[in-house]
């Protein structure tokens, strides 16, 4: 069957997904890479689903969408503003709390 | 069967490692849509096809149209820069990836009966009635996360006037 290799899969994704995160300083590109995570986390409760025949993995597909869709709503208004306030979108450059 | 979803999957990690890598962001959208799109014929191969549908229309369709409306928002576009972004030679690489894909719908579709994935409508069926039955407290949180994201994008998009600085 298909569901080991769609972990797999998945896995990769959210490695992708983590070394971007981790590699890239363009605040949009982080959010992209925050959506592949996503959606491996998506591809690994599909394929569980599939594997054992049970609907839950179909559901929690859908409540991650609808998590996506919330969080790269807000996520994206706050890139306008800080390209508005900092007129940059490098990550490094908003250290006004000296984190 | 099992090879249309090893040449998806490796559909999907390419255009994934071509998102992280490029350096221009209206690139790496088009690429990330097609990462989406084999993602959703991955869904489909697994027998989700709500979710494959789904994938496409919100994912690829409308979360995908947010981020091209925020680049496109961000700073002043020169026409140099839309002239380098929109090369010809941009589309080659998502367009050779997205034909890979449209090869293997017209596959699936030229075999069409002898499919060996199980369309079954009571699993959709199933799907309805766990969300709206055992699941109907996530539905209701689902909709006390997305009240506060359209409040806060409606706050968060206004731009700021000179004087409240």
């Amino acid at each position: 069957m298909l569901s080991t290799p769609s972990l797999v899969l998945a896995i990769m994704l959210f490695g992708l997904g983590v070394v971007g995160l981790l590699s890239r300083r363009n605040i949009l590109y982080m959010l992209l890479s925050l959506e592949i995570m996503l959606n491996a986390a998506s591809l690994a409760f599909i394929a569980a689903g599939a594997r054992w025949g049970q609907v839950d993995g179909e559901i929690m597909f859908l409540f991650i969408l609808t998590l996506a869709a919330a969080e790269v709503s807000v996520a994206l208004g706050i890139v306008l503003q800080l390209s508005y306030r900092f007129r940059t979108l490098d990550a490094d450059a908003f250290s006004e709390m000296r984190g | 069967m099992e090879i249309l979803f090893y040449i998806a999957a490796a559909v999907t990690v390419l255009a994934t490692l071509r998102v992280i890598t490029h350096v221009h962001a209206v690139h790496a959208l088009l690429y990330l849509v097609v990462a989406l799109i084999a993602l959703a014929l991955i869904f489909y191969l697994l027998g989700a096809q709500f979710a494959a549908a789904l994938e496409i229309i919100i994912y690829g369709g409308a979360i995908m149209v947010l981020f091209i409306f925020v680049v496109m928002l961000l700073g002043p576009l020169a026409v140099e820069q839309e002239r380098t972004w929109l090369k010809p030679g941009a589309w080659v690489g998502p367009g050779i990836l997205a034909l890979v894909l449209l090869g293997e719908v017209g596959y699936l579709i030229a075999i069409g009966d002898h499919l060996p994935i199980t369309v079954s409508e009571t699993r959709q069926k199933g799907v309805s009635i766990a969300l709206y039955g055992p699941y109907i407290i996530g539905v209701e949180l689902a909709s006390m996360l997305l009240l506060p994201g359209l409040i806060g994008a409606y706050h968060l998009g206004r731009r700021v006037s000179k004087e409240s600085r």
